[in-house]
């Protein structure tokens, strides 16, 4: 297995699973399970266990392996050399586990949906652009921008309004966009993550082939997971492209008053997406965005930027739900965080946490106390 | 037994109570180099009153139970020897009370020192406690429980020492208080003036019971702090200085380190001395006194203050400092052992030659670090190895340095802090025979069925 030189040198010391100051456990598998066995340290232990033969790939090792969200508070916290490879060494296992044919389910699933449909939700391709009926968003056709959506965007039903919010502010700030509609299929993230590397290099070399091919030089994405694919993996594959989250293009236009935004007087706090903070370090743009809207009153969680407590949906756990469920679950805690600071609304850059948060607050009960929305569906309210 | 699991799911929740191989591997071992041996169950329990439930449950089927903080003692005290069920205390992480004026703090059995910390930083900018260099995810009352020292250990003796009151699950499953808290419903003493119990449980390594609730000392977190490095060549010397130091009375905390890497360290005895204060002049007040008691050594170029690279000081003043951690690295291999005998300061010159001893002849990789207990009334010092876990060999070899440094200890006059099971054994074989049957009568008489942590302190 890649990083097998490095997987005995975990010394169980459990920084990885702290926010830096050491306020609360932030790792949102160890947070649901609650046993060492599902905190970094525990999986590094385990897996090295898996490797010399002395436990076997069981349900239960699956679910360990698989309910890590790979979102990289690990990586931040842990004080050895090593810690920026965590996340991919337990990647690197779930190949391994892939390789050979012993996964749960859930994820097999959702690999076979990708494979057959280039999507998870099993929809035809041509669903795929409908989000954008009735806007004045265009097919691409050489514009500045590849407005990329990625599988969640584009078929579910509570992210396909953030596709919509993000595409219509994109337009009026004079952008010039095109999205691949029909055309456009999974950027791999999840699948990457996942372990089946394969077909994840499957998906990067056709979104590759097909992005030069109509000359794309400048990508924008609505998921920080896309983001992520594009930024990190796919120029190791060919793909050299300008990659932006929709966040990064918004906050300079906004902030330097291109696109006059009203007052919209509410308690705001925001939630870090993963993918787009400590993965990609990019925690000022949506604040830039939040703090330039007249009116809005931006209040921190404790667990904020390096620190934000993952919602729970990160490593394919939106798609597999292993993570999901019960009171412990990460997005539930991540809804108390954000009520603790007396916000009325999450904000969020991601469609991923969108629907994980909406369906925590559900779960809680909480709708009379408080909404999520995406930055992009913020700024159109304050536009209006 | 096929019943206890269900029993164990119906006090805890099915979800925090596991037989899967997984945490059996996991739990049969610590960082450390003890064998390992599997427990029969884990669970995680969330209140003192499933503690109890537990307890009982292993009373009624004679069943080990083995309490486990972060399990970062190292020296296996969390391994279950006779199998049984490990009670992983760390889902009781709530801080129930602060006493600010009373300066004491009440934690569940299962906090950790690292949420501690965060907690006073953000609630009490004016309290602190004593923390220790262990990783943040240690836990309070297994430190306590352990004798631990802090950064307030130089000024105010073992971490245990600054225990104000506990709460205990018997072996028997009673719930049980102990100190101030079990008359009044404050917690500032856990024994003066009645009979002070403290002492059936703290150092017991839970052999007696399990902590669900400690109540701990807080002291004045001042402004600012900052840190000093003196610097020797002269072992010898090192007793007389510390004796200076400390008669000085103003010094936060005092450790030394000596370890052969980087080169520019190798040799030297490094006399860390931290310091803190509310302004300017009493941290200058402070350090003037601790340079003028050093003046003579300085004169007679024994030794001086080395420069402290403002690279270096945030590395040596965060707490805990994660620095020591990394140590276990060095090898590229994960982990380090350390034997850290409690010993008189007198014996420094001795144990740092032993060290230097036995990493030559046993070709490893060493630190030594001494915390000073009280003002000079004692130290640990820890013989500290750092090992490769994919070398065997490097391992063994550790082992057996360590066991030559439990040899030591005793005949130095030291006492072993934290001991193996095997240094438990010696040290009981040492004792007074007097001293040895109280011991033995009053782990019969608490846990007559002998469930709790077996293996250690038992007198046979
Ligand atoms: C890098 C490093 C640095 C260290 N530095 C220091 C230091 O500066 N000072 C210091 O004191 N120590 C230090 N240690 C040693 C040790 O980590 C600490 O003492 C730590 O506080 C032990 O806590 P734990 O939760 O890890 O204990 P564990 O190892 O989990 O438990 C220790 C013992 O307590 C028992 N126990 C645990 N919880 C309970 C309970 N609730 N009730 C009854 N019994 C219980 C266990 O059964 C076991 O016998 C260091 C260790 C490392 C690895
Ligand atoms: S992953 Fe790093 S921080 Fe976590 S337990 Fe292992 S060594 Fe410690
Ligand atoms: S990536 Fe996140 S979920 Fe996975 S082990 Fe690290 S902290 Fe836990």
């Amino acid at each position: 297995m890649k990083y097998e030189d490095i997987i005995h040198r975990c010394f169980r010391c459990g920084y990885c699973k702290f926010t830096g100051d050491y306020s609360d456990f932030n790792c949102p598998s160890y947070r649901k399970f609650s046993f060492e066995t599902y905190a970094p340290g525990g999986r590094m232990w385990l897996i090295h266990a898996w490797l010399n033969d002395e436990i076997k790939n069981s349900d239960r090792f699956q679910e360990i392996l698989f309910s890590c969200a790979t979102c990289a508070n690990c990586v931040e916290h842990c004080v050895f050399t090593f810690s920026d490879d965590l996340v991919n060494i337990f990647i690197a296992a779930k190949e391994e586990m892939v390789n050979k044919g012993i996964i749960p389910p859930e994820v097999r699933d959702y690999l076979k949906s990708i494979n057959i449909s280039g999507n998870p939700y099993k929809e035809p391709a041509d669903e795929r652009g409908k989000w954008a009926d009735g806007t004045a968003i265009q097919t691409y056709d050489g514009q500045d921008y590849l407005l990329y959506i990625g599988c969640v965007g584009s078929y579910d039903e509570r992210a396909k309004k953030i596709a919509r919010a993000v595409g219509n502010i994109l337009i009026k700030a004079g952008l010039s966009i095109g999205i691949l509609g029909n055309r456009e299929q999974c950027d791999g993230n999840e699948v990457r993550a996942l372990g089946e590397t394969g077909l994840f290099q499957h998906l990067a070399e056709q979104n590759i082939a097909l992005f030069k091919e109509l000359g794309v030089k400048k990508i924008i994405t609505l998921d920080p997971h896309s983001f992520n694919s594009f930024k990190k993996d796919y120029p190791d594959l060919g793909g050299e492209f300008e990659i932006y989250h929709y966040t990064q293009i918004l906050a300079p236009l906004i902030q330097a008053k291109k696109m006059p935004l009203k007052e919209y007087k509410a308690r705001v706090t925001f939630h870090d997406p993963c993918y787009l903070g400590r993965h990609n370090e990019e925690y000022d743009a949506p604040r830039k965005i939040l703090k330039a809207i007249p009116a809005i009153e931006l209040i921190e969680m404790d667990q904020n930027r390096e620190n934000a407590f993952c919602c729970g949906g990160g490593g394919g756990n939106f798609f597999t739900d292993i993570l999901g469920g019960g009171e412990d679950s990460p997005s539930r805690i991540r809804v108390g965080q954000s009520l603790d600071t007396g916000a009325r609304i999450i904000a969020v850059a991601c469609p991923q946490c969108a629907k994980m948060l909406d369906d925590a607050i559900k779960v809680e009960e909480l709708e009379d106390k408080l909404e999520v929305l995406d930055i992009a569906e913020i700024v159109t309210r304050a536009l209006a | 037994m096929s019943n206890v699991i269900l029993s164990l799911a119906e006090i805890v929740g099915e979800n925090y109570v596991s037989s899967g191989e997984e945490e059996l591997y996991f739990y049969a071992r610590d960082p450390g180099l003890m064998p390992a041996h599997k427990p029969d169950w884990v669970v995680v329990p969330k209140t003192a009153e499933e503690v109890q439930k537990i307890v009982r449950l292993a009373k009624k089927e004679k069943i080990p139970l083995v309490p486990m903080g972060a399990g970062m003692a190292l020296t296996g005290l969390i391994i279950p020897l006779k199998g049984g069920i490990v009670v992983d205390m760390k889902r009781m992480n709530k801080i129930l009370e602060v006493n600010e004026k009373a300066r004491y703090v009440i934690v569940e059995g299962g906090t950790s020192h690292g949420s501690l910390k965060a907690y006073l930083e953000k609630n009490y900018p004016r309290l602190r406690h004593s923390i220790p260099d262990s990783p943040a995810t240690a836990t309070i009352a297994a430190n306590m429980m352990i004798h631990g020292q802090g950064r307030l250990t130089q000024q105010y003796g073992f971490n245990s020492d600054m225990v104000t009151g506990l709460e205990v699950v018997l072996p028997s499953g009673e719930i049980c208080k102990i100190g101030s808290c079990s008359i009044s419903p404050e917690w500032f003493s856990k024994g003066a003036p009645l009979p002070d119990l403290s002492g059936l449980f703290l150092g017991w390594f839970g052999a007696t019971g399990i902590i669900t609730k400690v109540a701990l000392r807080l002291y004045p977190r001042k402004k600012m702090r900052d840190v000093e490095i003196f610097v020797t060549d002269k072992e010898d010397l090192v007793p007389d200085i510390i004796y200076e130091l400390t008669h000085t009375e103003m010094a936060e905390d005092i450790v030394i380190f000596s370890q052969p890497l980087p080169l520019i360290f190798k040799d030297n005895h490094h006399i860390t001395i931290f310091i803190t204060g509310d302004t300017d002049e009493e941290l200058e007040f402070k350090r003037k006194m601790l340079w003028d008691a050093l003046d003579g050594f300085i004169k007679s170029k024994d030794g001086g203050f080395m420069w402290v690279q403002p690279a270096m000081k945030p590395i040596l003043l965060e707490m805990p400092q994660r620095s020591v951690s990394r140590f276990a690295d060095v090898k590229k291999g994960g982990g380090f052992e350390y034997s850290g005998p409690i010993i008189l300061v007198e014996r420094y010159p001795e144990c740092t030659r032993k060290i230097v001893e036995l990493s030559s002849k046993y070709d490893l990789g060493y630190s030594g670090m001494a915390r000073i207990i009280g003002r000079g009334h004692c130290m640990m010092f820890g013989f500290a190895f750092t090992f490769n876990r994919a070398d065997p060999d490097m391992m063994e070899r550790v082992r057996k340095a360590l066991h030559e440094v439990s040899n030591y200890a005793l005949t130095a006059g030291g006492v072993f802090w934290k001991p193996t099971v095997d240094e438990q054994r010696m040290a009981i074989e040492r004792m007074d025979p007097n001293t040895r049957n109280l011991l033995k009568m009053i782990k019969k008489n608490v846990d007559p069925n002998g469930i709790m942590n077996p293996g250690n302190w038992e007198v046979n």
